[in-house]
């Protein structure tokens, strides 16, 4: 389904119309929000190396919009090297409880000029808000040590946002924003919140699923080598022989 | 163009790991050894989790041992006795190995221990490859393969072990014993390292059982078929960790590869090949000590689960 930028542009114009136009009807409060996605569901598929997501909303009154994704929750080991008899060798480690596997946040204006600090604890918004808090019993220092190595090492493999992204708006009223799927993402249902924040505080908050489900030949693959493991292995085995055997039946003269 | 292998959960350049098979495959058919040791590396050094990178491997060595194998047992050069007395110790010890594995693994040690085998066997294997081909080319006037291999009546300890076992094809009466011993701890090594083992297994068949040369590759291949086999199927069974996708896309690149390797092959001297092999092992034992030695940028890894 290759979608053409230009037919995006189209599909996200005539959303955000009917968005606008239903806006006061549906909602009479004066803080309304609305957002959708352009697509909510991320299929991998075999050619999968990575997407965009555009996430796009209107808002009734001027305000300021936070947007965080959060994939769902793995516990993580982290593990510190240690020079030994001459080689690095892990030797410490610490497990983190309920760690998202993927975690991005977007925002119109810097975070920290929108709301302030208390307020994003709260909400736990931003990566630096995320509770992380290691299950192993060790030292304040470490755990600081430990929970820097947690985000840095999301961050390298992509699945953390470095920093937050830029959200636009296209009048005081729409906004859109692209979320970045790698192409590492893992499966599952990811949460996408969507704040409306007026004078430092939360007016609205929108929450809208996402699911990033494997689909096609490599779905199968994987749910077939977890299902019937014993006879993906007795398969594996079979192709390579068969392989082996036409191998040597096709080059036996050269 | 990229293709996201299923198991391995990357997506990669399917023309890089066909030039790979490829390349590996050209070198196994110029120097006539499977290449296993240098396809989990590579595979791990281009971001393939290691422990796919071994599971994998091993499938892949299934199909090119099955390929190198009809040719030798058609000129009978397989030792079918000796091949399935390797076989039992191969199995034992390549279960036993993809239990080791999966206890490093959940230690956090796997990657350690892979690489340090790596550095110690292709380090012994390649030094003294290049020590003898080296010693070889400045003594042309010796003529032949270079190997001398133990007299076949000769007496040692070894013979004096219990269960002995006679072993027509190899014209060889020695106890099971050992062989079992050489098949397990092969097997260990295809488990942990993604290997064939046939780098061990040859010199320890010639220098160590006394078998004749001729029919050493043809039952080291014999034996590593099941082997590989069995460690397919159990890495299948407790890791999941066998990529279908990516051992098809090594094994094309190697078939291919391997054809022209063993043409190429035929126009160089047998010591002044065993030489470059030797230091092609040697490098890759380098890389791999320089990335254990050096203080990695870093420090810190994450790994998905529970202590």
């Amino acid at each position: 389904m290759p979608f053409s930028p230009h037919m995006f542009r189209i599909a996200f114009m005539a959303a955000v119309t009917v968005i606008a136009a239903t806006l006061p009807l549906k909602n009479s409060r004066a803080d309304a929000l609305v957002v959708d996605l352009s697509n909510h569901l991320v299929a991998i598929t075999t050619g999968f190396t990575g997407t965009d997501v555009l996430l796009f909303g209107a808002v009734q009154n001027e305000g300021d919009i936070i947007v965080t994704v959060r994939g769902p929750d793995q516990d993580m080991v982290v593990r510190r090297k240690e020079r030994t008899v001459g080689i690095w060798v892990n030797r410490e480690s610490a497990t983190f409880k309920n760690v998202p596997t993927y975690y991005a946040s977007a925002s119109n204006r810097p975070m920290d000029i929108i709301a302030n600090d208390n307020v994003l604890r709260d909400y736990r918004i931003g990566l630096e808000h995320q509770r992380f808090i290691a299950a192993t019993d060790i030292t304040e220092i470490d755990q600081k040590a430990y929970r820097d190595a947690l985000v840095r090492n999301m961050q390298n493999v992509g699945l953390f946002n470095q920093r937050p992204a830029k959200i636009s708006f296209l009048s005081n009223q729409l906004f859109r924003t692209d979320i970045h799927f790698p192409a590492n993402t893992p499966t599952g249902t990811y949460m996408i919140n969507v704040y409306l924040i007026r004078d430092g505080r939360i007016a609205s908050v929108k929450t809208t699923p996402l699911v990033v489900s494997k689909t096609g030949v490599s779905a199968e693959v994987y749910d077939f080598a977890h299902r019937y493991s014993a006879l993906y292995g007795i398969i594996a085995v079979i192709i390579a022989v068969i392989s082996g055997w036409v191998a040597s039946v096709v080059f036996r003269k050269g | 163009m990229q293709i996201y292998l299923p198991i391995a959960e990357i997506s990669v350049n399917i023309f890089l790991i066909l030039g790979l098979g490829g390349g590996v495959g050209f070198l196994s058919g110029l120097f006539g050894v499977g290449g296993g040791f240098l396809i989990t590396p590579l595979l791990i050094f281009y971001g393939i989790p290691p422990a796919v990178s071994v599971a994998t491997a091993a499938n892949q060595i299934v199909a090119s041992s099955v390929s190198g194998v009809f040719a030798h047992w058609r000129r009978g050069n397989v030792d079918l006795k000796m091949g399935l007395v390797l076989l039992v110790g191969g199995i034992v010890g390549s279960t036993v190995g993809v239990w080791v594995f999966a206890w490093l693994r959940s230690l956090g040690q796997i990657d350690l221990v892979i690489s340090l085998c790596y550095v110690i066997f292709l380090g012994i294997i390649g030094g003294m490859m290049l020590f003898e081909a080296s010693r070889a080319i400045f003594r042309t006037r010796r003529k032949g393969s270079g190997i001398r291999r133990r007299k076949k009546h000769q007496h040692s300890y070894i013979h004096g072990l219990p269960f002995k076992m006679r072993f027509y094809r190899s014209g060889l009466y020695i106890s099971a014993l050992l062989p079992l011993v050489i098949g397990f701890f092969v097997g260990m090594l295809t488990a942990l390292m993604g290997v064939g083992g046939g780098f061990v297994m040859v010199p320890a068949m010639i220098y160590l059982l006394g078998m004749p040369t001729g029919v050493v590759i043809g039952t080291s291949l014999f034996q590593i078929i099941f082997v590989t086999a069995n460690v397919t199927f159990l890495q299948s069974i407790q890791t999941q960790t066998v990529d279908v996708a990516l051992a098809t896309l090594l094994l094309i690149g190697g078939v291919i590869g391997a054809q022209f390797g063993a043409r190429f092959g035929s126009r160089l001297k047998a010591e002044h090949l065993r030489a470059l092999l030797g230091l092609l092992v040697l490098s890759v034992c380098l890389k791999l000590l320089f990335d254990l030695v050096i203080e990695p940028s870093e420090l810190y890894s994450i790994m998905p689960g529970n202590l």
